[in-house]
């Protein structure tokens, strides 16, 4: 089964460690969420497995092969807390990278088409993409990631500040692209990691202090933090 | 009536007509003004772009030059311009001065830190977190940059609009560069000054009604076909 794994990942920044040797697996057709408090290290973790930052030590392997940033950047794609538009059509803003890979014109419309539906956006086509709600602009970025059929699937914090109606579609639109690619979840709400999650760790200061299935994860964590996290009192 | 009026009557009246004169230092005008524009834009585009998207040192100092020379009197830089011009000067070999071509680079110089500082704004208000959308979709470093002049396609045409503007409505650099010379390198503002000087109140009128007409009507038609986002 493939997966994505990290090896004594490890990133500073100046006199901050943000994560310290972090060890994770998430492997295809599940959810991985990670969980923690804020400046846990969630974020910084997805950015390094998208590619997007170096990390300072350790190592990344996707289906057992060691990559490098660029390579992640061709096998993972993700969405942001704070969804960000590109000026011009929902159509435009979902098409794009499929146009930067040389797509073809019907098949960039098509995968556009069902990326829509998947996320209820059918008929958004022709919007303007910033005049959308906050919602609405997350399920399009949502479908952004989607429409290019990458292995690895990042998301941060999909649904926070969002109405639960938005929420429940793109919960619903991670559990099912799961079903055919690696998802790995940043969330601080633990509700939706219940939710969602095959497999649920959580990081205490850019270390991994617990990893279990959420069955396991809620009910009887092993470690102290875990167990004050869960219950809302860890301190941070 | 009195001279005004009789000023604009008649001024109507050349445009009305065609006036050969008016109508030749019009076109003239406009032809200098777009190529300075132009040719500025080849090196102040990826200026700003440059300053906008990458980090070196001494970036801030660039920026602030650029911006402090926004203000440049024109009568200054013309007079510097024809320093070097001149038989004499440096670039005298070239015989520019006293030629259209004189003008275009007088006003290239000119306009430069308008279109650098003003699109370098307009570069830098586009979301920092576009790029990183970008990378993620699979853009390469090109791509990125190529994605963020898009989202700032009207700020960098407005900034070239900016400098059109400047470069049309300046009157130092042509008066010093072009020397005003009828049939050559007489402009909308050298001919103003020379006819106001000698009296002509309705041609002077006339052209800088052509003058303002020009300036409005594409500040008008940049502002109608910008489409909000």
């Amino acid at each position: 089964m493939s997966a994505i794994e990290t090896l004594g990942l490890s990133k500073r920044y100046d006199s901050l460690q943000a994560l310290d040797e972090v060890n994770v697996r998430a492997p295809s057709q599940q959810v991985t969420s990670v969980v923690g408090v804020n400046g846990s290290g969630k974020t910084t973790l997805l950015k390094i497995l998208a590619g997007l930052e170096l990390p300072s030590g350790g190592k990344v392997f996707v289906n057992r092969h060691e990559v490098g940033p660029d390579e992640l950047r061709a096998h993972c794609t993700m969405v942001f807390q704070k969804s960000v538009m590109f000026s011009g059509t929902v159509y435009d803003n979902v098409a794009y990278g499929l146009r930067l890979n040389r797509s073809g014109s019907g098949d960039v419309r098509e995968r556009v088409r069902s990326a829509l539906a998947l996320v209820n956006l059918e008929g958004f086509e022709k919007r303007k993409a910033r005049r959308l709600s906050s919602g609405e602009q997350q399920r399009v970025a949502l479908a952004r990631a989607l429409a290019l059929e990458r292995e690895v699937l990042l998301v941060d914090e999909p649904t926070a500040n969002l109405d639960p109606a938005n929420a429940m579609i793109i919960e619903r639109a991670i559990k099912e692209s799961a079903k055919s690619r690696i998802v790995v979840l940043s969330t601080h709400n633990l509700p939706q990691a219940r939710r969602l999650s095959d497999r649920v760790i959580h990081l205490y200061r850019g270390r991994v202090v617990e990893e279990a299935e959420p069955s396991r994860f809620f009910t009887s964590p092993s470690d102290e933090r875990t167990k004050l996290f869960i219950e809302g009192e860890l301190q941070y | 009536m009195d001279p005004i009026t009789e000023g604009v009557i008649r001024a109507i009246n050349l445009i009305v007509t065609g006036d050969r004169e008016v109508f030749s230092i019009a076109a003239l005008s406009l032809y200098i003004s777009i190529c300075s524009t132009l040719l500025a834009c080849v090196w102040s585009i990826p200026v700003s772009a440059a300053l906008a998207l990458r980090s070196f040192l001494g970036k801030r100092t660039v920026k602030g030059l650029f911006n402090a020379l926004i203000g440049i009197p024109t009568v200054a830089l013309g007079l510097y311009m024809y320093l070097l011009l001149s038989r004499s000067g440096p670039l005298g070999y070239f015989q520019f001065l006293y030629t259209p071509n004189g003008i275009i680079i007088g006003q290239c110089i000119l306009v430069t830190p308008i279109i650098v500082s003003f699109s370098t704004s307009a570069l830098e208000s586009v979301d920092p977190d576009l790029r990183m959308l970008a990378r993620t979709l699979g853009a390469s470093g090109y791509q990125v940059d190529a994605a963020v002049l898009r989202e700032a396609f009207w700020g960098v045409t407005l900034a070239i609009v900016a400098a059109f503007n400047r470069a049309f409505a300046e009157l130092g650099v042509a008066m010093m560069l072009g020397g005003n010379i009828r049939n050559l390198t007489r402009v909308l503002t050298t001919a103003i000054a020379l006819e106001t000087a000698k009296g002509e109140i309705a041609l002077s009128i006339a052209l800088s009604f052509i003058l303002l007409g020009i300036v409005m009507s594409l500040s008008i038609a940049i502002n109608l076909a910008r489409r909000p986002s």
